[in-house]
This record gives C-alpha cells, sequence and structure tokens, in this order.
C-alpha cells in the first residue's frame, strides 16, 4: 500500500451495522455507515442522545463488534481493541489505586516497555503529563485531584501511548464551561503539535466547530445513520475569541444547528 | 477511593455483609474529594472553646456512653447476686479473676494448663483453619467470579453447605483426621471459607466495567490485568470476607472444642463447668468476647490501612 493511499483513507469504516439483542428482541442502534477519515484529521461525531455516537466510536476502538460491515485502520481490519487506538473514557477511568503518574506509565509499559528502558519510560510518562500541564498532580491519586485534571490526566494516559487514532468520548461532558473552554483549547494545541488523528463524541455543537476538520452529523436512533458530513474550513490556529464573530464559523454553527433542531428535532415524538 | 468504601463500612459496629448493602463502587468512585474537605472544614467552626478543651470534651463524649453502659452491666450482675445463689457476683468473679490472671501460662499436665496458654492454643487453631480457609477460598472466589459456567456449577453447592451448622462437620473431622485437634481446625476451615469464597467472587463480578476496558485498550498481559486491576479492586471485597470469616471462627472454636476436648478456651470453660466452677466460666465469656473484639477491630485496622495504600 503507497503511504499516499493510506493518509487519505487512514480509517475506513465500510457499510457497518451494529445491531443488540436485547430482551425485547433485536435492537438496530446503527445501519449503513460509511465514514473515511484522513489522517491527522480531527473529526467530531454529533447527534441527539441515543444515536449511536458512542456505539460508533465503540467500534472503531474495537470495544464491539459490527454485526454488518468493516472497520480499517490502514487497510487492516480492526479486530479488537489495542493501544494504538487509545480511547479517552468519558469517566476518565482511571484507577483510584494508582498516582496520575502510574496510571499514565501503566500505559507506557504496556506500549514501550519492550523496547526501552525504565528510565526512558519514566521521561515518556513525565512528558505525558507535562503535555496536558499536570506536573505538579504527578504523585497525586485521582480522588485528590479535580474532574477537569483527572480527564486531562486521561487525555494524558492515551496521548503517552502515541497512537495511530485517539477516540474520545464527550471528554469534556461532565465539566463545568469555563474548565471545558480550556481543556479544548489545550487539546487543540495537542493536537496541533502531535499531528493526532481524533474522533470525537460530542453533544456540544460550538465544540464541534471550533475543533473539527469535519462533523459527522447523525440521525435520531433507533437504526441511525450519517445524515450529513460538515467540512469545517477555518484557518489554524483557532482562537474563540476571533472565530465568535467570524461570519463563516457563525455559518458552520448555524449548519449544525439546522441539522439537529430542524432536520433531526422529532426525537420526543419518535419517544412517545 | 476503595478507601472511602471501607472506612465507611467498616466503621459500622455491626458487621454488614457486602453481598447485600454494598453500593456500587463506580458510585463512591465518583463522588468528588472536594466534598469531604468543604464537610471538614464546615465542622470546624461548630465547635467552641480552645483546641485542649475540645478535645477534652470528644474525649468525654466518646469514652463517657460506653463507661456508662459497663456500670449499668455489672450493677444489674450485681443487684441480681446479691442475695447469693449458684451464680457469682461481681466481687467473687473479680477476686477468681485476679488470682487466675496471676498465672497464665502454668503447665500441669495436659488437663491443667493456665488460661493463657487455653486462649494460644484456641487462637493457633483458627489462626490455621482460617489460613487454608484464605488460601482455597480467595482463589477459589476469583475463579468464580471470572467464570459465569463455573459459578452457576458451584454456586448451588455452596448454597447447600452454607447454612450448615459447621460442627455438623465436626464427625466427619473426626473420622477423617481420626485426631481431636486437626478436627477443631477443621471445623474452622469450613466455617471461614464460604464468607471468603463468596465475597471474592462477589468483589470480582463487581469490578467497574470502566476499569475493564481500560484494560481492554492497553491489552494488557492477564498477569497485569489481575495486578494492577483486579486484585486492588477486589481487595476490600476479601477483606470483608476475612472479616466475616474470624467473627464465625471465633464463635466455633468455643462450641468445636467443648466437643472435642484438649487444651483450648472452649475445652476450659467445659471443664470448669465440671469443676463448678461458675466464675471462671464467666471470666472465660468476658475473656473470649475480648479476644473476639480484639481480632476484629485489628482487622478493621489493618483494612484501613491496605486500603488507604492501594487507593
Amino acid at each position: 500500500m503507497s503511504g499516499v493511499h493510506n493518509m487519505e483513507k487512514f480509517v475506513q469504516v465500510q457499510t457497518v451495522g451494529q445491531t443488540f439483542d436485547t430482551k425485547k428482541g433485536k435492537f438496530v442502534a446503527l445501519r449503513d455507515i460509511n465514514l473515511t477519515i484522513k489522517q491527522g484529521e480531527f473529526i467530531a461525531l454529533i447527534g441527539h442522545s441515543g444515536c449511536g455516537k458512542s456505539t460508533l466510536l465503540n467500534l472503531i476502538a474495537g470495544l464491539t463488534k459490527p454485526t454488518d460491515g468493516v472497520l480499517l485502520l490502514e487497510d487492516r481490519e480492526i479486530a479488537g481493541p489495542g493501544p494504538e487506538r487509545a480511547v479517552v473514557f468519558q469517566n476518565h477511568s482511571l484507577l483510584p489505586w494508582l498516582t496520575c503518574f502510574e496510571n499514565v506509565y501503566l500505559a507506557v509499559e504496556r506500549v514501550f516497555g519492550t523496547k526501552e528502558g525504565k528510565q526512558k519510560l519514566r521521561e515518556r510518562t513525565a512528558a505525558a503529563i507535562s503535555l496536558v500541564g499536570l506536573d505538579h498532580a504527578s504523585s497525586k491519586y485521582p480522588n485528590e485531584i479535580s474532574g477537569g485534571m483527572k480527564q486531562r490526566v486521561g487525555i494524558a494516559r492515551a496521548l503517552s501511548m502515541e497512537p495511530k487514532v485517539l477516540l474520545m468520548d464527550e471528554p469534556f461532558g461532565a465539566l463545568d464551561a469555563l474548565t471545558r473552554a480550556k481543556l479544548q483549547d489545550e487539546l487543540m494545541r495537542i493536537c496541533e503539535a502531535t499531528k493526532a488523528t481524533t474522533v470525537m463524541v460530542t453533544h456540544d455543537v460550538d465544540e464541534a466547530v471550533l475543533l473539527s476538520d469535519k462533523i459527522v452529523m447523525m440521525t435520531n436512533g433507533p437504526a441511525a445513520t450519517i445524515g450529513e458530513i460538515l467540512e469545517v474550513n477555518l484557518p489554524r490556529p483557532r482562537n474563540r475569541l476571533t472565530l465568535a464573530h467570524d461570519p463563516a464559523y457563525i455559518g458552520y454553527r448555524a449548519a449544525v444547528l439546522e441539522f439537529l433542531y430542524e432536520k433531526q428535532a422529532h426525537v420526543e415524538k419518535q419517544a412517545a | 477511593m476503595s478507601a472511602i468504601t471501607i472506612s465507611g463500612d467498616f466503621g459500622l459496629a455491626k458487621p454488614v455483609d457486602r453481598s447485600t448493602s454494598s453500593p456500587p463502587v463506580a458510585q463512591i468512585a465518583a463522588e468528588p474529594a472536594k466534598e469531604k474537605k468543604m464537610e471538614k472544614t464546615a465542622s470546624v467552626p461548630a465547635e467552641p472553646g480552645t483546641p485542649f478543651a475540645e478535645t477534652l470534651a470528644n474525649l468525654g463524649r466518646a469514652i463517657l456512653p460506653p463507661l456508662l453502659g459497663m456500670v449499668v452491666l455489672i450493677g444489674i450482675w450485681y443487684i441480681a447476686t446479691m442475695k447469693g445463689g449458684s451464680i457469682p457476683g461481681p466481687l467473687q468473679t473479680w477476686d477468681a479473676a485476679t488470682t487466675l490472671f496471676a498465672d497464665p501460662f502454668y503447665r500441669n499436665g495436659p488437663n491443667d494448663q493456665g488460661i493463657g496458654w487455653n486462649i494460644l492454643s484456641s487462637l493457633q487453631r483458627v489462626g490455621i483453619g482460617f489460613g487454608f480457609a484464605a488460601v482455597v477460598g480467595i482463589p477459589l472466589g476469583f475463579i468464580l467470579g471470572r467464570s459465569a459456567f463455573l459459578s452457576a456449577m458451584i454456586n448451588p453447592i455452596i448454597s447447600l453447605l452454607r447454612p450448615v451448622s459447621p460442627l455438623a462437620w465436626l464427625p466427619i473431622g473426626l473420622l477423617v483426621f481420626k485426631r481431636a485437634d486437626p478436627a477443631a481446625t477443621y471445623t474452622i476451615f469450613i466455617c471461614s471459607i464460604w464468607p471468603m469464597i463468596m465475597n471474592t467472587a462477589q468483589g470480582v463480578q463487581r469490578v467497574p466495567q470502566d476499569y475493564l476496558n481500560v484494560a481492554r485498550v492497553l491489552a494488557l498481559s492477564e498477569w497485569k490485568v489481575v495486578t494492577k486491576i483486579l486484585l486492588p479492586a477486589v481487595l476490600p471485597y476479601i477483606l470483608t470476607g476475612i472479616r466475616l470469616s474470624i467473627g464465625t471462627a471465633w464463635l466455633v472454636i468455643v462450641a468445636a472444642e467443648m466437643l472435642t476436648g484438649g487444651v483450648g478456651i472452649g475445652f476450659w470453660v467445659w471443664d470448669e463447668w465440671n469443676n463448678l466452677k461458675v466464675e471462671h466460666i464467666i471470666i472465660a465469656i468476658f475473656v473470649i468476647g475480648i479476644v473476639g473484639l480484639i481480632l476484629e477491630q485489628s482487622l478493621i485496622m489493618l483494612a484501613k490501612k491496605l486500603t488507604k495504600e492501594s487507593s
């Protein structure tokens, strides 16, 4: 395979469907998902709750297997979870009995432990922690730090593995607006520096427009699929203050809102 | 986080079975640490006075009620035995205790030894039986927790055998071991093993899916999964199992020794009954209670220490 080919079709999701067996019979969560992600691209998955955006993320992570179709990373089938597709979980999922450093070290050791010495592994861990600005909290336990800091450790853990794809499941969903804005800025800086290919699940329109190269908008479940894909052509680095008055930014924001609240506004009706 | 679980659960005076009343671990883990700090600072201004007076007042509040309870108990005992009768009063018992504890470690042949030796040999039996139960029960609990098939296979057997009084196993023990001493140890093994298996298995089943997902994404080796995720997550449950079983073990050993004879606090009680030294029986009741209390409290302290270190 040529490098160019891989760059353009880094992650491929081909006619993927996901059906769950429930007590009430089969439940079709996703159908006919087709998506191609370029290397280094930042993708946001957005939709109303229950539209299967987390399901799609778990499929890319390999945590669940699709009932239909196939997912490829660099033309290889995604057969299961692995450290080359790091996940930042919604609730940070740090191990409470390990310090922040040890939580990150566990990941670093797993990925680089066979090739590198202890000293190098410790350096990598420290570097990942300072990337998210937490050097001072390195030896603290997760229950001693705030929610925003925990989420940053979760991001540091994911980045420390130098993954091919960074998968984030509403990473800032549980945080207050100010902390969220700060972490979004940090994430933009990190993604620019590391050129990480990122897929982020979100329900926040501003977050999606600010961070993404492409916004994948999903229709309502059950049997959800991709409704529209919006390309966000805003120059980087992006600044939330200047963008707030940028007509292009406002246009993108309006497009996503329109999709969510006009075209896919029948959530309540369906639930009833 | 698990430190919170422990201090909360272990702080209760009554032993609480984790299988019925434990809150999900994930829920506890979600509690922000901030809240704790706020509670602490909020409670400080509510206490007036100098630090020294405050400590003294707190101490008084902690010690006074239990002390009063003891005084009431001994008072009732004193009044009930005032008119004589077969049960000795507190003063007689105290006199007997001072002579008894003046020389707790004498040996006049196998059937006449000091109370110290009797307590130690009972503790030894509990320790051995209990140790074997931990060695067998904890790994078995892990296996049952990890495998739904084995769990479904073995759970009915455990449900059937668990309600059986450990003393019912004593004749089988005597038959197999031909000697009283290992038979008594064996009953301790039997009664200690159920809480260990059940609590460990429960703990393994309740390891939050999030932690296991982390293990899957990192593709950790089975060894790392066990040492870094399962063991620390299950430790509070194992400690609860240990605490529950040491209580039962100490209950059972007295009864088992009454039946088997030899040296031991249970046998001693029976022997003193045959000698009609009722004040010694009352002393034995206190001693058994105090030893049981010490066993349980030291396990609670161990649990706090371990979970603080690992959380």
